[in-house]
């Protein structure tokens, strides 16, 4: 599986993601510069944590609007599988792909702990290796993780299993609890926790290996 | 300012210079000086710029070893870990600005930390932080805590670089004045470590990063005197940070430092635009021209005064190698980033600048460094207090407690309680890398060098009641503390970086605290072969007359060469035996448990003697320590510190989620047996078949090692002590931060 991440001035999960990426399909994946106009032939997309341009004006707000993610947005409506984890969570909401919006947390504190997660939904390209094991803890690190969305769009989530994870002990405000969802199509992923940081014993546990594992078996 | 500005006495004294200074100045410049060239001495002779009441005391200390490539002097320090890797370090106060506009104090003084060590070749990899609050009743407390955290975390977590630990005091010796001590570790290889001073004739100086406005006009002739009432009115002097140019910064300069490009660097801190260029010239032997009509402005009609005082953040100069400019338009260009050629390096050894088509300052660089202020500044010997002697009113049974409301007491105290609520809010897990951080409670941070086996230890300590009450043993202990705590990890101590934070040095009483410690750090270095590679002076922290205690911040850095064997506080395991190393006489002196139940030095006035530290006893146990970790005989391992035994093995329970059962095994009373802080010693946690060769192995070392106790159950227990569930500890031992900062 070919892979990529996108790199924005101040992406900082960029190299976690790469470092996941390359570690579980044993390829490197390439890193793209957020000014390229086109996304090169890959199979995956991961839109990295961090705060791409600054999060001036709202997070994500701008990254959303770049070319790139332009790029993707168009390919992503074809059928590309896209991953947003934390920024890239929120750049995918700014930019339509994902409903809802990200407002800052409940507590008005940034928040980072390692958190217990429920998996929803384990038939998902991203969620399918975990088969029967529900209970994961992915590491969280956020501001604006507060998930909202109107009532219309939340029961169509939940209606169409597009839930993927949710927050056991609510860190952050999120209206049902929501932690990460997909699309219609299910082919884009965006949650706010990190499970690009949770793929080596010695640094935040191994429980997000089997997210990116879901993916590469898509490709199989 | 114009340049025609007639400089009177006030405006000498205006600018912080005495009259001989002055003077000075006159003879060397064989003239009066215009107002630029009054300014730039002005910021270049400040305590803060030229540490002119610290510089002859700081050569005392040890800043040598096998493992040092740069000592102090440099932007940061540099040691080797092996490999051809090379760790980069320093820790440095903003405490003046952080008391005034916290959020902004804070985070300019991580940004700024950051810039001092990428500016050596060196991708910043952990942030650590010692900080220092008044008493929580303290009317500001609350709002300094909430900006301070805020603004830590609002520049690390943006920046991308984990905030991995650090400490925190309440003390009402702070309540005027903060402290803000923010550490950065960065990785470098050993042939790419870039240093400042500005070699050769005719090369192209490039400025970087930001444009310049007006704030922080002045900044280290703030940090050079003492507050007052009007201090709020300080502010415009507080500098604004933005963590995303900061980012685009470090990339752009790693871009840049990959090349062959770069002749010299050097970050734009204290005195901005005047120190960068002067201290590069300086180092160099060379004269630096500078055209400012070039230099990147935020603001129309700044003069020449503005621009060389500016303390604008996020901004670098550099010398390069001619011919490579364009590589860095490219470069800084691509990162958004302004980038201007300034001027040029010169043979004449002189500061040349021109405004407009007109020479508003020329200079001779040398005088600036050589006939800097070196004050020997009287001092007077702090006086030696008494130990505190055990008697039966001590025990909280006797005096119509109970030693499980001594120990919640002790566990729900500002220093003592769990942070969680600062440290959830810095992102400790960014980068990858992460081993352990505050998250565990345990002694050290462990930082793993990415893509390999081996990891960097590093802790922040100082234990300002100990300073207080002796600033001689106090030094030698915050050495000695930040020594043992890398030791639990496993790890092998390798240097330190000092911040040192005093009060008014012109009293020779502050001036004696500031001598004796340095003393004491020193005997500890000497002793632990723990050399000061970087540090840093605060002076003047102090209020209406009224200084803080003497808080010498240590942060030391250790390697871990083999990540599997390595050790936390967590990981004691049902059945296990409680081990204490080192020897234990009941310390209570300048104890936590002295000043929370017994009510000593509550004012702020430390009434009896800190426990002293054997620092030959201190190498051989930690050294035996190691030594256990390396050949895996232990499952997890802590420091004894504030609160002594009790606490110590609280929080190892808090890490593991088992409980334990304590015996008395001396003759001291109970008390003192829990809660005296006796130096140099640890708790471990090993496997019953492994008690046995752990002790006796310590005595054939002439090691005091005996089973205190055994992990297990959900209930903590002392002998004739305490003995509650592990669950209420807990409560009160996290609640009180979040109910304080929510009251």
């Amino acid at each position: 599986m070919k892979s990529a991440v996108i790199v924005f001035p101040a992406s900082n999960c960029d190299r976690d993601a790469q470092t996941a990426l390359a570690k579980i399909t044993g390829r490197d994946p390439l890193m793209v510069w957020h000014e390229e106009t086109e996304l090169p032939q890959v199979d995956f997309v991961v839109i990295p944590g961090g705060f791409s341009y600054g999060d001036y004006l709202r997070s994500g707000a701008i990254a959303a609007r770049s070319p790139i993610v332009q790029d993707i947005v168009k390919k992503a409506k074809n059928g590309l599988p896209v991953a947003g984890f934390c920024n890239g969570f929120q750049i995918l909401t700014e930019s339509g792909l994902l409903p809802g919006a990200l407002m800052r947390n409940k507590g008005l504190k940034f928040v980072c702990r390692p958190q217990k997660l429920k998996i929803a939904n384990s038939d998902s390209m991203f969620t399918k290796a975990y088969g029967d094991e529900t209970d994961v803890t992915y590491p969280i690190a956020h501001f604006d993780g507060n998930y909202y969305a109107d009532d219309a769009t939340i029961s169509q989530l939940e209606k169409s299993g597009r839930v993927l994870f949710r927050y056991v002990d609510n860190p952050n405000g999120s209206m049902k609890d929501i932690a990460g969802i997909c699309n219609e199509a299910g082919n884009v992923l965006g949650m706010m926790p990190h499970p690009e940081r949770a793929v080596d014993p010695l640094h935040g546990g191994t429980d997000g290996i089997k997210l990116f594992k879901s993916v590469l078996e898509s490709f199989r | 300012m114009s340049t025609d500005i007639k400089i009177t006495p006030e405006i000498v004294a205006e600018h912080g210079l005495s009259e001989d200074e002055y003077k000075t100045i006159k003879k060397r410049l064989g003239r009066t000086p215009n107002i630029n060239e009054l300014g730039l001495f002005s910021v270049m002779w400040s305590e803060h710029c030229s540490y002119k009441s610290s510089r002859r005391h700081l050569k005392k200390l040890l800043t040598e070893g096998d493992k040092v490539i740069q000592g102090p002097g440099e932007n940061a320090g540099v040691i080797d870990i092996g490999d051809g890797d090379a760790i980069v370090f320093k820790m440095e106060s903003h405490n003046h600005p952080s008391y005034i506009e916290p959020y902004q104090g804070a985070a300019t003084g991580v940004g700024g930390i950051m810039r001092d060590v990428f500016t050596m070749g060196a991708r910043p990899i952990a942030l650590m932080n010692a900080l220092r609050f008044g008493e929580p009743d303290h009317p500001k407390t609350k709002t300094l805590v909430a900006g301070v955290v805020h603004g830590i975390g609002g520049y690390g977590n943006c920046v991308g670089v984990p905030t991995v630990g650090g400490e925190t005091n309440f003390h009402s010796g702070y309540n005027g004045n903060i402290l803000v001590n923010a550490m950065c570790v960065g990785l470098a290889r050993q042939d790419k470590v870039f240093y400042s001073a500005a070699k050769g004739v005719g090369n192209p100086i490039f400025y970087v990063g930001s444009k310049t406005g007006r704030d922080g006009i002045h900044g280290a002739t703030m940090a050079s005197a003492e507050f007052d009432d009007d201090s709020d009115e300080k502010r415009p002097t507080v500098q604004v940070g933005d963590p995303f140019t900061e980012k685009l910064l470090i990339e752009a300069c790693m871009e840049l430092m990959a090349t062959d490009a770069i002749i010299a660097i050097q970050d734009m801190g204290a005195a901005g635009l005047t120190s960068s260029s002067i201290e590069m010239a300086d180092k160099g032997g060379v004269g630096v021209e500078m055209n400012l009509d070039m230099v990147p402005q935020r603001s129309s009609g700044m003069t020449p005064y503005e621009m060389m005082l500016s303390e604008s953040q996020e901004r670098m100069l550099m010398v390069l190698k001619p011919g490579k400019e364009q590589l860095a338009y490219d470069i800084f260009n691509k990162w958004d980033l302004d980038v201007a050629e300034v001027g040029r390096t010169t043979k004449t050894g002189r500061l040349v600048l021109t405004h407009k088509g007109e020479t508003v300052c020329d200079i001779p660089i040398a005088p600036l460094g050589d006939d800097a202020p070196n004050l020997d500044r009287p001092y007077t010997a702090p006086p030696k207090l008494k130990p505190l002697e055990h008697n039966e009113m001590q025990d909280p049974d006797k005096r119509g407690s109970s030693y499980n409301s001594a120990l919640k007491a002790i566990l729900s105290s500002p220093d003592i309680c769990s942070k969680r609520w600062i440290w959830e809010q810095y992102d400790r897990t960014v980068m990858g890398d992460t081993v352990d951080s505050s998250q565990s409670g345990g002694d050290a941070a462990i930082v793993r060098i990415h893509g390999t086996n081996k990891a960097v230890a590093i802790s922040t300590d100082c234990t300002p009641r100990y300073c207080a009450a002796d600033p001689f043993e106090g030094g030698k202990q915050a050495v000695a503390e930040t020594w043992r705590n890398l030791t639990c990890t496993g790890a092998v101590p390798i240097a330190i970086t000092d911040c040192l934070n005093f009060g008014n040095p012109e009293r020779p009483e502050i001036m004696g605290q500031f001598v004796y410690a340095i003393e004491g750090m020193d005997e500890a270095c000497r002793a632990l072969d723990y050399p000061v590679v970087s540090g840093n002076v605060s002076l003047y922290n102090e209020t209406n007359g009224v200084a803080i205690p003497p808080t010498p911040a240590i942060g030391g850095v250790g390697l871990i060469s083999d990540l599997n064997k390595f050790q936390t506080i967590e990981g004691a395991k049902e059945g296990d035996s409680l081990i204490l190393i080192g020897n234990t006489q009941g310390w209570l002196g300048a104890s936590l448990y002295a000043r929370i139940i017994l009510g000593f030095g509550k004012d702020g006035t430390p009434d009896h003697a800190p426990p002293p530290v054997d620092l030959e006893m201190e190498k051989k146990n930690g050294d035996y320590v190691r030594r256990l970790i390396r050949d895996r005989r232990v499952n997890a391992v802590h420091d004894l510190s504030d609160g002594g035994l009790a606490v110590a093995a609280v929080e190892m329970a808090f890490a593991s989620g088992l409980g334990f059962k304590l015996m008395n095994r001396s003759e001291n009373p109970d008390h003192a047996w829990l809660f005296g802080e006796d130096q140099g010693r640890y708790l471990l946690a090993v496997e019953e078949n492994s008690v046995n060769p752990v002790i006796s192995t310590a005595h054939n070392l002439g090691l005091t090692a005996i089973m205190v106790g055994t992990v297990g159950g959900d209930r903590l227990s002392a002998e004739s002590g305490f003995d509650i569930a592990l669950s209420d500890a807990h409560m009160v031992y996290e609640n009180w931060l979040p109910d304080f900062m929510a009251s």
